[in-house]
């Protein structure tokens, strides 16, 4: 793997055939590749999230990150949009799963996917993974630390509702990595997801890390802990290479 | 953890963003993730104008203690305040 890619913003069609921007990271010099659909977390369509497709991309997968803020914000930067987004009351989980569709099939079309497709995502965007992929074909899907899952968030929006149900509609085998000192979810509500996965025969493979808490991954922030994300990032290159690499 | 809760306040007021002043309609607060400071949650208030557009937005990220003495020091300004003016 030479780790040579193309990174670029793209337009690709989501919900009801809206037009959204994207971003696009892709290997270069590959003959063949999967995809993943990065959803990106409530704060938004930023830095952080596209550095983390350019990872992928680096690693042999094209990552396509729909920004679901586009529709209302067009040309906005992230943060704005995101604050814009909030103060609308966030946005809905039908549209959501619209958006991953679009992004999902985008991927699909490119040449030289081999025509696997996974999802990831964190904090919300983990979430909203657990939701794609319940709502969604997909091949693989990856949920960080993904809140409201099993326990909505007092004071979260009443359109805002738990997940939990939706496990029977899982689609395809499902990681999930989280902190042990999360409150969002705890350990607790993790060990009841798994118990339903298992209860529906769902595939699913939890790791909690101990030491960390929410948002390990986050490089720039304090919340990052270096052995849970090394490790965490070991474990989605092995997952997603058992699921979606390869030749079609 | 991203906490969904927002306190919506309507506004009347002005602020300074990066075209110059605009009218306010809302005030957004909300405890979450930052997209400048180094925290993992501050305190969140975006001055806004959605009729504007979603860049007629004052923003800012305080820590929980400086959102607290914050309060505590527009409630102590509006107090001493000459009566009838606030």
């Amino acid at each position: 793997m030479n780790e040579a890619l193309t990174a670029e913003t793209v337009m690709m069609k989501g919900h009801d055939g809206d037009q959204l921007e994207a971003y696009l990271a892709r290997p270069d010099g590959v003959e063949s590749f999967g995809g993943v659909v990065m959803i990106h977390h409530l704060p938004g369509y930023d830095s952080s999230t596209k550095e983390m497709a350019r990872k992928f991309a680096a690693h042999g997968y094209a990552a396509l990150i729909p920004n679901l803020y586009y529709r209302d914000s067009p040309g906005a930067s992230p943060d704005d949009a995101a604050a814009a987004a909030r103060a609308k009351g966030g946005v809905p989980d039908e549209q959501v799963v619209g958006d991953v569709a679009g992004a999902a099939a985008y991927l699909r079309d490119l040449p030289g996917s081999n025509g696997k497709i996974g999802v990831i995502g964190h904090c919300s965007g983990g979430r909203q993974a657990f939701l794609a992929a319940c709502s969604l074909p997909f091949d693989a899907a990856v949920d960080c630390y993904g809140g409201a899952v099993v326990r909505v968030p007092e004071g979260a929006p009443a359109s805002f509702k738990p997940l939990i149900g939706l496990s029977k509609n899982l689609s395809c085998p499902l990681l999930g990595l989280f902190g042990a000192d999360d409150q969002f979810p705890t350990p607790a509500e993790t060990a009841e997801l798994s118990a339903t996965l298992e209860e529906f025969s769902k595939p699913h493979e939890f790791h909690t890390f101990p030491g960390a808490g929410h948002a390990f991954f986050s490089v720039d922030r304090p919340s990052y802990r270096v052995e849970a994300a090394v490790d965490g990032w070991e474990k989605i290159w092995a997952f997603f290479g058992k699921r979606l690499a390869g030749k079609a | 953890m991203c906490t969904y809760s927002t306190e919506h306040v309507p506004a009347t007021g002005s602020g300074k963003g990066p075209d110059g002043w605009f009218r306010l309609r809302e005030v957004s607060v909300y405890f979450d993730h930052p997209a400048h400071a180094v925290a993992d949650h501050t305190l969140n208030i975006d001055f806004i104008n959605p009729v504007q557009g979603p860049s007629a937005r004052v923003a800012v990220e305080l820590t929980a203690q400086t959102a607290r003495d914050l309060a505590r020091a527009i409630e102590s300004a509006l107090g001493a305040a000459p009566p009838g003016l606030a």
